[in-house]
């Protein structure tokens, strides 16, 4: 599928209830997507890391656990690991580190959100799930000042609604939506040029 | 002059205000370029040669250094590296200091027991290298492993970092009790044989390595980045230091590692590092991939194969 002009990758950070909304979302998405989905949810570090495994399970996308330096490539879903934080570079790959927690968090949601918005720019999309912190709020925000789609959890459907009140607080027009409302939301940002 | 000076005493306040909040840093249309000119003005000043460092992780460090050290941008943050050669060293400390636990990892202890302690028995003489070493805790991990195995009298640990600071650290072997602690439940998920209390003597609050752990450690300075190979290491041992370089240093560090190991010598990267995206990949065989474990082939595959 061409996706000349839409965007190139979508962000998602989660914390408390952030698995079950996460099997919604990536249980309705198509077969095939010209993007990239990446996702942080808060784990305890030195867990081994069953997640990708569970996703899945639900996933028709592949769903793999990132590796340093691994090439994103459209279509495909990566998880960050437990006890790394997850950046993405200029060159379209992925780099860990294992430095002071952001937020209490390792990996945190900012630092995704914040290093994805400085390489795609516009063209990317940052989803923020039910929690119960603030992490994210901010990496939320640079994503809109670069021109990026933003949508958040609507607090009411959220387990716990802190983290996407606070999405909401610190942008302009963070969208907020329902759990089933968040793929067709994704998809609608594929533009290849028939749609145009 | 005095101006330098009273910045470092304003700096100095507020040293211990390191943030473990996001920050929320506004961004400069150009950082990038400022980022660029930082990194060249520490090569020139300094030596230190930071351009092919992980851009995205290494640009947050720096973002943190201007909240911690109450700058208004890195323009200002490259005026005190130049005018400040002790600010620098501190600045130093906090872009290459890595966070370690004593046997961080424990399957990668047993990986070792299980694959890398039976080829080191047949040598009389060992040689391992530990790049990266930081403030020690995996270093003396390992220590407390050969010397269960009983393979610590013939062994020799190189132990090395960029960073003098925590080599100063690591040679002096003084720990906070609580890292100890931390440390123990590790080691017995490790499959370590005693107690980690053996090898401290434990004051107050810290807990210093004993002698007899240390005598076979070699901590010294050595840069991944500019520095050449050691010679026929029979492990190498490199964890979570990698992930700060980006992949033309990284293939730089690993074909530095094949060129400093034997034939049949074993690799040892993080858990989430991987030697498959390098040209030496086919140099090596992955003993155990969860525990990125990678063995250096006897023969390569033309001569096998003949």
């Amino acid at each position: 599928m061409d996706n000349a002009f839409g965007c190139e990758a979508v962000v998602i950070g989660g914390s408390s209830g952030g698995l079950n909304a996460l099997k919604k979302i990536l249980s309705g998405l198509p077969e095939q997507l010209p993007m990239a989905i990446v996702v942080v949810l808060h784990i305890a570090p030195g867990s081994r890391s069953y997640l990708p495994a569970l996703l899945a399970q639900q996933a028709k996308l592949p769903v793999l656990s990132v590796d340093d330096k691994q090439s994103l490539q459209p279509g495909n879903i990566y998880i960050a690991p437990p006890g790394y934080h997850l950046f993405i570079e200029r060159d379209r790959c992925f780099a860990l580190s294992v430095d002071d927690r952001v937020n209490f968090a390792i990996p945190s949601i900012d630092v995704l959100f914040e290093s994805a918005a400085d390489v795609y720019r516009e063209r990317l999309i940052g989803i923020l799930l039910t929690g119960a912190n603030h992490d994210g709020a901010l990496g939320l925000k640079r994503i809109e000042q670069y021109g990026g789609a933003i949508a958040v959890q609507a607090p009411e459907t959220a387990e716990s609604s802190q983290m996407p009140l606070a999405g909401l607080r610190q942008t302009k027009a963070a969208l907020s939506l329902a759990l089933d409302e968040m793929a067709p939301f994704i998809v609608n940002h594929v533009q290849h040029k028939g749609t145009l | 002059m005095r101006n330098s000076l009273n910045k470092t005493t304003e700096i100095q306040k507020h040293e211990s205000k390191w943030p473990t909040e996001s920050v929320a840093h506004e961004v400069g249309e150009n950082d990038d370029i400022q980022l660029n000119c930082l990194i060249l003005a520490i090569e020139q000043k300094y030596g230190y040669d930071f351009s092919h460092y992980a851009r995205a992780s290494f640009k947050r460090r720096i973002y943190d250094a201007l909240q911690r050290f109450e700058l208004p941008n890195m323009a200002v943050l490259q005026d005190h590296i130049l005018d400040d050669a002790h600010f620098f060293k501190r600045l130093l400390d906090r872009l290459t200091i890595i966070v370690t636990d004593f046997f961080r990892d424990p399957f990668l202890y047993k990986a070792l027991r299980e694959h890398v302690v039976p080829y080191l028995r047949t040598y009389p003489q060992i040689k391992i290298w530990q790049a990266g070493c930081s403030t020690g805790e995996e270093t003396y991990a390992l220590a407390m492993l050969l010397q269960e195995e009983g393979l610590y009298e013939r062994s020799l640990i190189y132990a090395t970092d960029i960073n003098q600071s925590a080599l100063d650290k690591a040679r002096a072997g003084i720990f906070d009790l609580s890292q100890v602690k931390k440390g123990s439940k590790f080691y017995f998920e490790s499959g370590g044989k005693t107690s980690m209390a053996t090898y401290f003597h434990t004051e107050y609050e810290y807990a210093a390595v004993s002698d007899a752990l240390k005598k076979k450690i070699v901590f010294s300075y050595h840069n991944l980045a500019t520095d050449q190979a050691f010679g026929e290491m029979q492990l190498i041992l490199c964890r979570n230091v990698v992930i700060y370089f980006d992949r033309q240093l990284q293939e730089r560090t690993f074909s530095l590692f094949n060129e400093s190991l034997c034939r049949g010598g074993f690799l040892s990267l993080g858990a989430k590092e991987t030697l498959s995206l390098s040209a030496v990949y086919s140099c090596f065989d992955c003993a155990d991939l969860e525990a990125r474990l990678y063995r250096k082939k006897m023969f390569f595959e033309a001569l096998s194969d003949g």
